[in-house]
């Protein structure tokens, strides 16, 4: 395993360790998934995750989020095992899981209300988030009114406005065309500076993977590689970049 | 609603009571006997002496009082149970077959256990119309606590969210419209019963006083009595059925979805006005690429 990488977006050291140790992965009553069995995950890295759909990635996020205990092993967060789902690690849905009977507002709001904080500041918190994903005048509107892209940049500001030490992000931007695709990296670049928060992006896309990730991890083989320039758009025909992109796809 | 259809959701039912009057007015036998069924008139005029009297609005006051408690006690109890049912093996093992055991047997059915239970006839009314009600209700949020999109759920629990928070945020808001149409499907039934059980053992009350008539042999007094009910039914399942779409407000139209939503209410301001200023203000939906 790779050392890691401290990424230039992360200033306060405030995201969680996480990792998997001798974990095999899956559902109680299912086959194991044959995912990485060992994986440490830096406090403030952007870990991205790639493999085929369908190979059970999304079980790897939900184990880490403790949604799902390990058929074997052990899964931590700073050292500590993950027992059960909680406010560090907030998890991003592929396909948008808004509460569709709360408006925009109160979903974003939903973190810090479980929180208990005032309602005033709840309030403010929420519209400052609507604010930086671009979306300050839906703040009333419920969540199917907005378009799919919309609603993906809900679900972030949601899930960044509890201030969790750590992201799970499930594909979020699978289902969004590849135009609309290319801005909402750019704006979870953007939004994610300053928070300091541990990233796992899992996606089937290696070019997104190579963009975002400090670190690549390959699914199926457990291998995490450096990422020579994460987060330049024009690396991307670099020979650094382009080497990895090759040994990426060759190993899928 | 286009003012064709307007005019046959009126002129449908003016022309069931033409067909009455003429038939009744005119004694006509053909296999169906008609010469001892009253007429139209007649019993309009009947309802027009009974709408003056006191007794009149006692006994609908009566049968109002009872439908209210035995379904607002059904509709508690049912999603109570139902949601328990559905959420914790232990309820559902325990309540599941018991459930399904009592779930057949009419309400009315039960006539002789209320006698035996409970110290007032009017008790005993309440529970066979809360019992009415109750299995409708129950599996309704049953099916709908089921069918709920575990996203919602796991989205909570990973914000931070505990068992009640789930509960009160994600369970019971998200199988409203489940829910309520259990409680559509339960209101019915529960007039059904209240009316049987004001027959059987009722002092007052519109089946009381239906079922008194029938014996003295006041034949428009029975279809007022009639009328009375299928009125009364119909403004109290428009009253469930509206604040269900008034609680429900957030599930996808008729015009993004298919015809299945009952909230096609002519006239629901709820219906058009959010689209329009969806449309109004434009946001960029794209970033622009570096």
């Amino acid at each position: 395993m790779s050392a890691a990488v401290s990424p230039p977006t992360a200033a306060p050291p405030t995201g969680a360790e996480l990792a998997l140790h001798g974990a095999r992965l899956g559902h109680p009553d299912g086959a194991a998934v044959s995912g990485p069995v060992a994986l440490r995950i830096a406090p403030g890295e952007l870990l991205t995750v790639v493999g085929p759909s369908g190979c059970g990635k999304t079980t790897l996020l939900r184990t880490l989020a403790g949604l799902l205990p390990p058929l074997e092993g052990r899964v931590t967060q700073d050292g500590e095992p993950v027992r059960r789902p909680g406010a560090d690690r907030a998890l991003v849905f592929q396909h948008d899981a808004l509460l569709p009977w709360r408006s925009v507002r109160a979903n974003v709001e939903l973190p810090l209300a479980i929180r208990r904080v005032p309602r005033a500041v709840r309030r403010a918190t929420a519209e400052e988030w609507l604010e930086r994903v671009g979306l300050a005048g839906h703040a009333h509107k419920l969540p199917g009114r907005l378009s799919g892209g919309q609603r993906q940049r809900v679900q972030l500001a949601r899930a960044l406005a509890g201030r969790p030490r750590a992201v799970l992000m499930d594909e979020p931007f699978g289902a969004l065309d590849a135009t609309t695709r290319a801005g909402m990296q750019d704006l979870l670049v953007e939004i994610l500076r300053g928070t300091g928060a541990t990233v796992v992006f899992v996606t089937h896309d290696v070019d997104e993977a190579l963009h975002l990730g400090d670190r690549v991890a390959l699914f199926a083989s457990g291998e995490v590689l450096d990422v020579p320039h994460p987060r330049a758009r024009d690396a991307r025909h670099l020979p650094a970049t382009e080497a990895l992109r090759r040994h990426v796809l060759d190993s899928l | 609603m286009s003012l064709g259809r307007r005019l046959v959701r009126v002129a449908s039912p003016l022309a069931a009571l033409g067909v009455w009057q003429l038939l009744t007015s005119l004694d006509v036998n053909l296999w169906l006997r008609f010469e001892q069924f009253p007429t139209v008139v007649e019993v309009a005029s009947a309802l027009a002496d009974r709408i003056g009297t006191e007794a009149y609005w006692q006994d609908l006051g009566h049968s109002l009082r009872r439908i209210a408690l035995g379904f607002l006690l059904a509709a508690v109890l049912g999603v109570a149970a139902g949601t328990a049912v559905a959420r914790s093996r232990w309820a559902a093992d325990v309540l599941g077959p018991l459930v399904e055991v009592v779930r057949p047997i009419p309400a009315i059915a039960l006539v002789p256990v209320a006698i035996l239970l409970l110290p007032t006839n009017e008790q005993g009314i309440v529970f066979i119309t809360c019992a009415a009600a109750l299995f409708p209700v129950l599996v309704s949020t049953r099916h709908a606590v089921r069918a709920l999109d575990p996203a919602w759920e796991e989205a909570v629990l990973t914000l931070g969210g505990g068992r009640a928070r789930v509960l009160f945020s994600v369970v019971l808001p998200g199988s409203l419209p489940g829910i309520f149409g259990g409680l559509s499907v339960g209101i019915g039934v529960a007039w059904i019963c209240v009316i049987s059980a004001e027959m059987i053992s009722g002092e007052y009350g519109v089946g009381y006083r239906t079922w008194q008539d029938y014996t003295v042999v006041d034949y428009p007094g029975v279809f007022v009595g009639m009328a009375t009910i299928g009125v009364l039914g119909r403004l109290t399942s428009t009253a469930v059925e509206a604040l269900g779409r008034r609680v429900t407000a957030w599930l996808p139209r008729p015009a993004e979805r298919g015809t299945d939503v009952p909230s096609r209410a002519p006239g629901s301001p709820a219906d058009a006005a959010p689209t329009r200023t969806a449309v109004v203000v434009p946001v960029p939906e794209k970033e622009p690429v570096p």
